[in-house]
């Protein structure tokens, strides 16, 4: 295991307790075994009555389950998330000005930044993306960036999902729970709201309309209700009071996007989808799909409806290209980037392949395009014959798998088991790019509840804490 | 039917009505306090008119945690949300021949509830939960008189307390709400606070129906516009005052007889239904709300006077 974790609350210098813990660590210290049980079982119940459910794949008989939530809030303070927020910023400006470029010109290959294959040649490339001008030049218009954390000052980014990321409905019932659970923690300090992410997500939503239509319409694509992410849907059609549609309300006439109603046929302007590229339109795509709308990428191509997010937008956060975004802030943005990259072997490269081989049990081996925590193997933690058997994957494929060093990802103090220990954590930050880039305070803070594991997921048994960022006078530790 | 019949149930549909309001807007406030700064306290004591009375309990002054002790448990407090329920309950153990095994069961079941956690220590006592339970319960009781009561006239009466006291509150919210957050009464000085215009739109439950209605930022000229003038809101003025005409009406056929309260149910009713909100600014929200209100205890005292309630 690599060297000790970096623990938010406990590891600071002078005093231990880190000062935007002090109030938590205060409130643990007063508040009763008994009385936070009885909580934790409160969270659940609410859970559960609420439906706020996740169906992890894979799960016993496919039942839906509760992502478990921890009840010990995990708290930044003003400038650390000043400094994030600058970095986050910084990059997503440099992801959507690379999905222009990609869809465009490809100035960054030409001038021998990214080998144009890594762009052409990558299974996320959608063809029929090419040269289309988007409202705003914007492509990732949500964006969740993967966040971990080994320092005081040392954060990195994971990677980033702009494609479909979700875990946002989360942030916000998380925070509900909290506010109705400890409200006695909410006085002690001043904690930064989230709850206008929806009025945000709307604005940015229609933001990006192709119409000049004052109050585009905008309606919430989901695969429906067998899909893992299906209460999130609901919640932020709801929370937006947009419709929730699935393929079969929506259809193209003319060139134009409907959606059925009692009243006849209503144009649709924007269409926010929770559904994979592939499966968006069975003309253009996969012909096997139920779950797009045919014709739909030809309304996209002829401007009359804009599709969120983009299409292709794989080419942008699947691991390998990952390795190229500090060279894309430099490039696009003449900047140095404020967030680093953790360091990354890519095991297409002969000498990377020769070293990720040689010290497997160090390392963390992603697949290319994998998510949800699978297909992927943690050195230190795995057995000799895992190893083995996972290093036939990486030579039969080289150019599928990275490997990054095992890091000692910063600790949070978490309910387990009876009383309160360490548990790594990471952090999803939110970031909304439409007319201008707006960012909740926070984000999804992920937590690996078994001992020693890094695997914060939720399909692998990771929970979820409440992220507090501290208002800015509150910070200084009173 | 007696005027006494009457009378229960009319303040019993008033007193559950006013715990169930109350409870929604002190969760509402609770939010709004945790979520930032500002002057909550005195701002929810002027919605129940009790400023004074609430300066007078208290020594250090304005503590909201102090503020819901007495607007929750506080039994010297005729409008607590534990004196009110337990008025309710009373009404309706004089009527139990005039209401349903459903009604009765579900109103003594919450104030039994409510006894056995105010017997405990108060220190303990979970506020939050207590709240959350008045609200489900009551809208089980109402439930419960919906699929369950006969449409006769202790229903018209339950229905004209209920949504006389449903009205009043919404007005009462919006005006004190929206003269904290717009002092100047104009709607388009600046840019909204979306974390104090959604706690107004909280008080009443409807932010999500707002979105639902509008599919825009929070506008509080759309959200004075939704608490008074749309009549698909449940718990908008006009909606309120529609039912309230509509059992007048209702009475009136029962009886056949009409009297002032009558004229001026379809009056508010009218003012309600015809209103335009560009017009009710120009003339001033404070002074439109007002005269509402004013008109609304008229109301209710004419109702007393007709049907011999008092």
């Amino acid at each position: 295991m690599a060297a000790k974790a970096f623990d938010e609350m406990n590891s600071g210098t002078g005093n231990p307790i880190r000062a935007p813990y002090r109030s938590v660590a205060d409130w643990l210290a007063r508040t009763s075994a008994e009385r936070i049980a009885a909580t934790r079982h409160e969270v659940d119940l609410f859970y559960r009555r609420h439906g706020i459910t996740f169906g992890a794949y894979g799960a016993a008989d496919g039942h839906e389950t509760t992502i478990p939530f921890d009840i010990i809030p995990r708290v930044i303070a003003w400038d650390e998330w000043e400094y994030l927020h600058k970095g986050l910023v910084q990059r997503v400006k440099a992801l959507n000005a690379f999905l222009v470029d990609a869809y465009g010109a490809r100035e960054i290959c030409r001038a021998g930044v990214i080998p144009e294959a890594q762009i052409l040649m990558n299974a996320e490339f959608v063809a029929m993306a090419q040269d289309l001008a988007l409202p705003g030049g914007v492509h990732a218009h949500i964006a969740g960036i993967d966040l971990v954390r080994v320092g005081e000052k040392d954060f990195y980014v994971l990677e980033d999902n702009v494609r479909t990321p979700s875990g946002v409905s989360y942030v916000l019932e998380n925070r509900e729970v909290m506010m109705r659970l400890a409200p006695e923690l909410f006085s002690a300090m001043r904690v930064l709201p989230v709850a206008d992410y929806s009025e945000e997500l709307l604005a940015t939503l229609r933001s990006v309309s192709f119409s000049d239509d004052a109050e585009p319409t905008v309606v919430l694509l989901t695969p429906g209700h067998f899909n893992s992410a299906y209460f999130e849907h609901a919640f932020l059609a709801d929370e937006m009071g947009i419709d929730l549609c699935e393929g079969s309300d929506l259809f193209v006439d003319e060139g134009r996007v409907y959606m059925r109603t009692p009243r006849g046929p209503q144009r649709v302007d924007v269409i926010y989808r929770r559904v994979d590229d592939a499966f968006l339109d069975p003309l253009a795509m996969r012909p096997d799909s139920f779950l797009g709308v045919a014709g739909l990428l030809g309304a996209l191509r002829a401007g009359r409806v804009n599709i969120v997010n983009a299409l292709g937008n794989g080419v942008a956060d699947d691991k390998s290209t990952y390795t190229y975004v500090p060279e894309m802030i430099r490039f696009y943005l003449g900047e140095e980037p404020i967030l680093q990259n953790v360091p990354t072997w890519r095991c297409d490269r002969p000498d990377d392949f020769k070293y990720v081989l040689e010290h497997l049990a160090e390392l963390v081996v992603k697949e290319v395009h994998g998510s949800g925590g699978k297909g992927m193997l943690v050195g230190p933690t795995s057995s000799k014959a895992e190893i083995e058997a996972f290093a036939g994957f990486v030579r039969a494929r080289p150019d599928n798998y990275i490997a990054q060093p095992t890091l000692a990802l910063s600790t949070c103090p978490t309910f387990a088991g009876q009383g309160v220990a360490p548990r790594h954590v990471d952090l999803r930050p939110f970031v909304l790019s439409g007319r201008k880039v707006t960012i909740i305070p926070g984000g999804l803070t992920r937590v690996a509840l078994k001992e020693g594991s890094l695997v914060v997921n939720s399909s692998q048994g990771g929970g979820t804490k409440d992220t507090w960022v501290l208002a800015p006078e509150a910070s200084s530790g009173g | 039917m007696l005027s006494s019949t009457a009378k229960n149930l009319y303040w019993m549909g008033r007193y559950l009505q006013r715990a169930k309001s109350t409870a929604r807007l002190i969760e509402a406030t609770q939010r709004m306090a945790l979520q930032s700064r500002g002057e909550e306290a005195a701002g929810v004591a002027a919605i129940f008119g009790m400023e004074d009375e609430f300066r007078q309990t208290q020594q250090q002054g304005g503590r909201l945690a102090s503020l819901i002790d007495f607007l929750v448990l506080d039994e010297n407090n005729p409008s607590s949300i534990v004196s009110s329920i337990s008025a309710a309950r009373s009404n309706a153990r004089e009527e139990r021949n005039n209401i349903t095994v459903d009604v009765w069961e579900s109103l003594n079941g919450l104030w039994l509830e409510l006894s056995s956690r105010l017997r405990g220590d108060r220190v303990l006592l979970d506020r939050g939960a207590l709240i959350e339970s008045v609200k489900k319960q009551a809208v089980m009781i109402f439930g419960a008189a919906q699929v369950t009561l006969l449409r006769d006239e202790a229903y018209n009466f339950l229905q004209l307390g209920a949504f006389l006291e449903r009205g009043d509150n919404t007005a009462r919210i919006l005006d004190v709400k929206f003269h904290l957050l717009r002092p100047d009464g104009n709607p388009h000085a600046d840019k909204p606070d979306y974390f104090a215009w959604s706690e107004v739109l909280a008080c009443i439950g409807a932010v999500r129906t707002y979105r639902r209605i509008y599919r825009s930022a929070l506008d509080p000229m759309k959200v004075a516009e939704l608490m008074m003038l749309r009549r698909d809101v449940p718990r908008s003025v006009h909606h309120c005052l529609w039912m309230v005409d509509l059992s007048m009406r209702e009475l009136a056929d029962t009886y056949s007889a009409k009297g002032e309260a009558d004229r001026l149910a379809g009056e508010l009713h009218a003012r309600l239904r015809y209103a335009r909100v560009d017009h009710i600014f120009d003339i001033g929200l404070a002074k439109f709300l007002g005269g509402v209100r004013d008109d609304i205890a008229t109301l209710s005292d004419e109702i007393g006077r007709q049907f011999l309630l008092d």
